[in-house]
């Protein structure tokens, strides 16, 4: 029963028997869990005992159990380890329900430990009852009701297993009081084979030979990779960098996939899908060969189905199976993980003959160059020094001004326009620094995703772009951002409306506003300094840089109200149920934007 | 063996016998909109620990492969195997039909009873109880029989489905 792996203070304990909480710490401590987010509260006491008790294992006190969920899971994506959360029964529960699908939409690994109700009095309504393996079933990976002491160690180590493996994931794990309370047997995770078998990492080499017989092919080819190549590790970043150039193929990324290709790189095209760049989005409509690579073909990227890439030939790299065939028929599916793909695609890429498309491969980078002449992204900032601060020139100096400073940068988001135009403006080389809310556009993420990723990187620069409306929804996250002293800058982009909505409202209800409307706003200075943070305001143009840059520049949190123009529209933006060629682009674009339009869709 | 309609698919699962399994299943088919038409549950295993589900869908071809693929991601599921598929296969399938009537209905319902080798496992003065197995067609077209005869209830199992020749499926 003596753990192989346990440090030496440890193997002594185990002569006395060890209560189901102290085990629950051992098997954390194996698992390499540095830091836990959470909330304490009844059925949870016997664990916040053992944590008080130990060394290993730092504990964050959040201020609502969701945004312990979001921090943990811009832990998990800022460092590639499983993010860890710990919260009570019943309302602590429920309270995660949220962040625990957002990280399941964004296969994010996470182990939720929630305290339940003493075993023998499950089903009683007991006091802060929950039936919480039923509720959080259909938003985690997996879930567990620990009935048993002896099962609690293993249970453990699976969860882990389970939330790390394959398309990584949320498990949660419920722990009645009297497991907790109780005596518990300590067990190593290599003493039980977890279950997690099924999982196809090896792609068979005939897809993979047929893939690139088809690259070979290609003349206006196209890599539409998403956010498995970061979930599948640096090394398929890596390779994904060599083989694109390798290749000299256009690479286009989703919402989910920045960073994994450089954002800087000639060969990148921007985020493709509803507010995607009108290169990347033309290129996938004309592409005659697209890879998507650990993406998922969500419809935010496919727009109206029957009109999504019409004449390519398809080839889709997946870890899940069930992703394939899902939305868009492929012609050639490969089940395995994208960088070990990508490994075997440039053996084999070196095998075979002689790519011979290079002029027809000219022509297609003619085409996109022609495309991104168009400069999509592209907006009219008045210069005079009391002009309204547009919100696009606000995120584009952030990302400029946080560039300058040299340090390694996190940024998370909020959700809303702010969102898609941090998206657009940012240019990430590195993988994991991107931190949004994709699958389930959540609200109130961005905040506790900057504590996530501040307490996993305390020396880095943290920002987290936000509207005023999102950030409302966990400003409470504030008072950890004080306790911990994490200095996290905060930039709300305060167009004075959830920009968002209004866009919709005003391009499909005839602009009828209806409780789009930010109104009653706090003064975000005052309540930053009741916080115990810094709080900038910048209403004119002449105010934003230097703004910025004294943002970045203090040693402490910060949050700085920007208050920007309040009507503009994020561009280009695909209508949902549009085709990729019937983009809306902005005022500036516009009229020579129906020109390129009209000249591409004769030449695709 | 029993004909599928067009568009209906048999899958068979082993799934861990442990608690909260089958919801996980059936959660699956309620919250992306499978349809179950008929869905069997047991123990198979000589420790009890592991079940298998037979599950009666339909859809098209790549509904039945993606419902196939959303069932084999969930843990506790072993093995999925489209049946329909995978090769020639038996699915039978139970049911007790009680049939009130006197006279000459019952005994026509009698006659046709023992034509389609259905036992009558109750019998009163004024009732029977057939205990009938049979592919689902067949059960259908017995109790379609029995309608005019004096039919009061129907009690079916689902079906049990397995492959023919000496194919099997077993945990990995
Ligand atoms: C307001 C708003 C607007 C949006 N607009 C856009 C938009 O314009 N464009 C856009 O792209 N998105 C947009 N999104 C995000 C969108 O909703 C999806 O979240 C996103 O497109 C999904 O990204 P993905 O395809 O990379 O898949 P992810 O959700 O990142 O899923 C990863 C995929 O990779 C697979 N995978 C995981 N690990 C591995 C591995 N090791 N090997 C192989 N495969 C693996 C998984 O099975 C999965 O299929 C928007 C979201 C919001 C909130
Ligand atoms: C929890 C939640 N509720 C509602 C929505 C719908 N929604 C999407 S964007 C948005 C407005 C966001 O406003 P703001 O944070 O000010 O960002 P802006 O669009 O103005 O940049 C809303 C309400 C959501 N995504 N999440
Ligand atoms: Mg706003």
């Amino acid at each position: 029963m003596t753990p192989k792996t346990a440090s030496a203070p440890q193997a002594a304990q185990t002569l006395a028997p060890l209560s189901g909480a102290e085990v629950l710490m051992r098997a954390l401590v194996e698992q390499g869990v540095e830091v836990i987010f959470g909330y304490p509260g009844g059925a949870v006491l016997p664990i916040y005992d053992a944590l008080f008790r130990q060394k290993e294992i730092r504990h964050i006190l959040v201020r609502h159990e969701q945004a312990a969920v979001h921090a943990a899971e811009a832990y998990a994506r800022s460092t590639g380890k499983v993010g860890v959360v710990l919260v009570t029964s019943g309302p602590g529960a429920t309270n995660a329900v949220t962040g625990l699908l957002d990280a399941l939409m964004d296969s994010i690994p996470l182990v939720c430990l929630s305290g339940q109700v003493p075993t023998a009095l499950i089903g009683n309504d007991a006091f802060q009852e929950a039936d919480t393996t039923g509720i959080t079933r259909p938003v985690t990976k997996y879930n567990y009701l620990v009935r048993r002491p002896e099962d609690l160690a293993k249970t453990v180590h699976e969860a882990f297993a389970i939330a790390r493996s394959g398309r990584p994931g949320p498990v949660l794990v419920d722990l009645p009081k009297n497991i907790t309370v109780g005596n518990a047997p300590y067990k190593t995770a290599d003493q039980d084979k977890p279950r997690t078998s099924k999982v196809r990492t090896e792609p068979d080499r005939d897809a993979v030979a047929k893939a690139v017989a088809a690259l070979k092919q290609a003349r206006r080819p196209l890599f539409y990779t998403g956010g498995g190549v970061i979930n599948s590790g640096p090394q398929a970043c890596e390779g994904l960098r060599k083989f694109a150039r390798l290749t000299n193929f256009p690479v286009t990324s989703t919402l989910m996939g920045l960073g994994a290709f450089p954002g800087t790189d000639k060969q990148f095209l921007g985020m493709l899908g509803m507010h995607g760049t009108y290169e990347a989005n033309l290129a996938t409509h004309g592409c005659d060969v697209l890879v998507a690579l650990g993406s998922r073909f969500d419809d935010r990227v496919t727009g109206r189905l029957d009109a999504f890439s019409p004449d390519s030939f398809k080839i889709h790299v997946d870890i899940d199976p069930s992703q394939i065939n899902k939305i868009i028929h492929v012609n050639l599916p490969i089940v395995g993980d994208v960088g070990r793909t990508i490994e075997l695609m440039i053996e084999e890429w070196d095998k075979q003959p002689a790519y011979e498309h290079g002029a027809e491969l000219e022509a297609w980078w003619q085409q996109i160059e022609a495309w991104r002449a168009l400069d999509c992204l592209r907006f009219k900032q008045d210069q005079a020094a009391d002009a309204v601060i547009k919100p696009q020139q606000a995120i584009q100096r952030i990302y400029e001004l946080a560039l300058e400073t040299g340090r390694d940068t996190y940024v998370s988001t909020e959700v809303g326009q702010h969102q898609m135009w941090a998206a657009q403006y940012f240019k990430f080389d590195a993988p994991n620094r991107w931190l949004t809310s994709g699958g389930l556009g959540t609200m109130g993420y961005g905040l506790p995703a900057a504590v996530g990723a501040q307490v996993a990187h305390p020396d880095a620069l943290v920002l987290d772009v936000a509207g005023e409306a999102s950030t409302l929804m966990n400003i409470q996250e504030l008072g950890t951002i004080a306790q911990y002293r994490l200095p996290v800058k905060l930039f709300i982009i305060n167009n004075h409306y959830m920009g968002m909505v209004r866009q919709w409202q005003e391009l499909l209800h005839g602009s009828r506003y209806s409780e789009s409307y930010s109104d009653a706003l706090p003064d975000f200075i005052k309540l930053a300094e009741s916080f115990h943070a810094k709080g900038l305001r910048a209403t004119r143009l002449d105010e934003l840089d230097g703004v910025i840059r004294e943002a970045l520049a203090h040693d402490g949190p910060v949050v700085v109200d920007l208050c920007v123009a309040e009507g503009e529209n994020c561009f280009p933006m695909i209508p949902s149920g549009a085709a990729h060629n019937e983009m809306i682009l902005g005022p500036e674009q516009e009229e020579r934007g129906a020109e390129v339009t009209r000249e591409g869709m004769m030449l695709v | 063996m029993q004909q599928e309609a067009p568009g209906s698919a048999v899958i068979s699962l082993l799934v861990d016998n442990e608690s909260g399994a089958l919801a996980r299943i059936i959660g699956l088919f309620s919250g992306r909109g499978y349809n179950i038409r008929s869905l069997t549950v047991a123990p198979v295993d000589e420790h009890g620990l592991v079940s298998r589900v037979n599950i009666v869908t339909t859809g098209t071809l790549a509904d039945i492969r993606q419902i196939k693929a959303q069932i084999e991601r969930l843990t506790p599921v072993s093995r999925a195997v489209d049946l329909s598929s995978a090769g020639p296969h038996v699915a039978r399938e139970m049911a007790l039909i009680k049939v009130v009537s006197s006279g000459e209905p019952r005994t026509e319902a009698l006659r046709i009873a023992d034509a389609f080798r259905a036992r009558a496992v109750d019998t009163t003065a004024t009732s029977f109880v057939f205990e009938l197995t049979g592919s689902s067609d067949k059960l259908d077209s017995f109790i379609e029989l029995m309608r005019p005869l004096g039919l009061a209830e129907v009690s079916r199992t689902g079906i049990a489905a397995i492959c023919r020749g000496p194919q099997t499926i077993q945990t990995p």
